[in-house]
């Protein structure tokens, strides 16, 4: 690794992990992108602790392979299980436990990271601790993430004790949401994003279930082969994919025990699921809006209706209060939403920029891993403090995303 | 956009969380004690994951006493019962009777052993160099038929387990593109076809793994790396085959025992007129 970087121009090199990142953070075009898979090795675990250090190429399938068999899960987990360790750390990833355990790097004690001036850095609270904020949520613009510790919790097996809720309104929505914030460990909503202001959805919680002996063997799921043709996903295919989704949940029995991967990671059982989209692909919008504001919510609710351009990956959450871990960390006291919206040119470019504008005018935020076109003014908008972290990227390392939005030409 | 590979760093503040590993005994199957030759060669690094997650014993042999033992560490968290190294240059036949007594004294009932390693040089260069040719050819088959023959006449002598070697889809017919390291995978696969003969009364399995191209360092200088089969994938059905009483030729991504078929059916008047 420090041969790699030595030999690098400046500004050149961007760490590269399963590149789950649904935008341009994790590209470097006309330039170079370091494939960090191979630092694939766990190198320490503490069976008392559940403290376990590996590499920055670890994915979190891997860590649940290897560990949730001695009763170790992780701390958080995001909507898909193949991203490395790396990538959970420099987006610091949230999952459906953000409101009681905060953000992927909250359980990160510890961290070395390879830079091309000062070598491989070991940053926890007490040495060099900015660094460490700045490693996390930092997209990989710090160096490359050599190893992390990470706590992980104790389970006692893989079954979650899952409910789910249908809900009419977002009052409904927010009601449920704290009533189960207290007792629940995993709250998160799909929507239905067609019915507007009042938007229709169903609402999920569950806690870890105790172990009742049975075992799980996950199953490797069917794998898309190549891209549907891009028709098949228009607005009257979608809308009636989203009816008949509410109503079998609405009407099946709400409470279950189900194995953690169909909770955590329902698209992780359709390899290669991106392709359902066609050639053109989609885009990914995900902000957060604080809760003061819900006014603004609601009229990003109506827009995206009136649009007719809605997805069926409609995910709505509440967010904690946690304070962020990271300089750059996304989540932050509010509603996050995320959709999918099948890429249809100037059209859905059209319709998100008008969702910029409400985001942007309620004092929310783009998550940075999931954009592909946010404009400088609402990267500044969403991280006032950018300019803070400037001071702790490498001088090797950029991305298409960094230059994009902060106009940095190295 | 170019992709450079980082290779594990072979220099680690010592693991301090070490703890203690538990070692729970796992599913019993055939496959218990498994030697690896080329332990840090690319689809061994999978299959040994594969393989710890059974809670299979192991002896890795490779070269670098250090990643030898960043291998052993990381093996032993992923549930491996016993995970041994011995460190030595499969390439150097002097140094073969050593490793096959060293697996003799401190494993002595291994039952499965997986020749992994191999080298892949420039074509170019090994037509242009008697001594490239020769050092490929030597890697990949002289030594691997060496070592193969000590480990079997073992098996063949307790009449039990398993011998299994990664040759290459390349070895089914020599192309322009690569045909001296086709030539000697091709060999070894020849060779094992008769060793799997003679093991047969003994009640010894051979395995020919027949891989397509894989995303692996020797692969990384080709062009098209990227689209290049899955390691993990791979391992999975090598694993798959070793648990299994069958195939004794394994091809994988599976998809290639249909190509190679296809391919070797075209008359050599045509074949030598392809441009790859």
């Amino acid at each position: 690794m420090p041969e790699i970087l030595r030999a690098a121009a400046p500004g050149f090199l961007l760490p590269y992990g399963l590149g789950r990142s649904y935008g341009d953070s994790c590209l470097n075009s006309g330039r170079e992108l370091i494939d960090c898979r191979r630092l694939n090795r766990i190198l320490g675990f503490d069976e008392s602790t559940g403290m376990v250090r590996c590499e920055g190429g670890v994915s979190l399938s891997d860590i649940i392979d290897v560990f949730l068999p001695k009763g170790w899960f992780l701390p958080v987990t995001p909507g898909t299980r193949f991203v490395t360790v790396g990538g959970a750390i420099a987006n610091d990833v949230h999952g459906k436990n953000h409101h009681c355990a905060g953000t992927f790097g909250a359980h990160v004690c510890q961290l070395g990271v390879h830079r091309s001036n000062d070598g491989l850095v070991i940053c926890n609270f007490e040495e060099n601790p900015d660094m460490l904020r700045a490693t996390i949520g930092g997209l990989g613009l710090t160096g490359v993430i050599a190893w992390a510790d990470i706590q992980l919790k104790r389970v006692a097996g893989p079954w979650i004790d899952a409910e789910s809720i249908p809900f009419q309104s977002l009052n409904a929505f927010l009601d449920l949401s704290r009533e189960s914030n207290d007792r629940c460990e995993y709250t998160v909503a799909w929507l239905d994003c067609f019915a507007g202001k009042n938007p229709r959805g169903i609402f999920f919680r569950g806690n870890h279930a105790a172990d009742h002996g049975k075992e799980f063997h996950p199953k490797r799921g069917p794998k898309l082969p190549l891209a549907l043709p891009a028709w098949l996903l228009n607005r009257y295919s979608i809308r009636a994919f989203n009816t008949a989704y509410y109503r079998s949940h609405a009407a099946r029995k709400s409470a279950a025990v189900v194995p953690y991967v169909s909770f955590f990671y329902p698209l992780d059982s359709i390899r290669q699921w991106n392709l359902l989209y066609g050639r053109q692909g989609f885009l990914q919008y995900q902000c957060v809006i604080p809760e003061t504001n819900l006014e603004a919510f609601g009229e990003l609710l109506d827009r995206i209706a009136c649009s007719g351009m809605g997805s069926f990956l409609g995910v709505l959450k509440q967010f904690g209060s946690a304070p962020p871990v990271g300089m750059l960390s996304f989540p932050r006291p509010g509603l996050t939403i995320a959709l999918d919206f099948a890429m249809r040119g100037e059209r859905t470019l059209k319709l998100m920029q008008s969702l910029d504008e409400i985001v942007q005018q309620s004092g929310g935020a783009l998550y940075p891993a999931k954009d592909a076109r946010m404009s400088p003014a609402l990267f500044e908008a969403s991280f006032p403090r950018w300019r803070g972290f400037v001071p702790y990227i490498d001088p090797k390392m950029s991305s298409s995303f960094w230059r994009r939005v902060t106009g940095a030409q190295s | 956009m170019m992709t450079v590979t980082a290779y594990p760093a072979t220099t680690h503040p010592a693991a301090t969380p070490a703890g203690t590993i538990d070692a729970t005994a796992m599913n019993a199957t055939a496959m218990n004690k498994i030697v690896v030759l080329g332990a840090t060669a690319g689809i061994a690094l999978e299959v040994q994951c594969l393989l710890a997650r059974r809670g299979c014993d192991l002896l890795l042999v490779s070269r670098s006493p250090q990643r030898l033992a960043e291998l052993q560490a990381d093996l032993a968290v992923r549930g491996a019962q016993q995970v041994l190294t011995y460190s030595a240059d499969l390439a150097s036949i002097q140094q073969h009777a050593a490793i096959f007594e060293f697996a003799r004294h401190n494993f002595p009932d291994f039952d499965t052993v997986l020749l992994a390693y191999g080298c892949m040089h420039d074509q170019k260069e090994s037509e242009g160099s008697v001594d490239v040719l020769l050092e490929e050819l030597r890697v990949n088959f002289v030594s691997a038929a060496a070592i193969l023959t000590l480990f079997a006449a073992d098996l063949e002598r307790r009449r039990t387990g398993c011998v299994a070697a990664i040759t290459s889809v390349a070895g089914d017919r020599g192309r322009r593109s690569n045909y001296v390291y086709g030539s000697a995978k091709g060999a070894l696969s020849l060779f094992l076809q008769g060793l799997r003969c003679r093991l047969h009364p003994a009640g010894v399995r051979v395995i020919t793994i027949k891989p397509g191209p894989v995303q692996t360092p020797i692969t990384d200088h080709l062009p098209n790396a990227a689209r290049f089969a899955d390691p993990e994938q791979v391992a999975r059905d090598i694993v798959g085959a070793l648990e299994r009483r069958s195939p004794d030729v394994l091809y994988t991504p599976k998809i290639w025992r249909y190509v190679m078929t296809a391919v070797r059916q075209i008359p050599e008047t045509i074949f030598k007129r392809l441009p790859f």
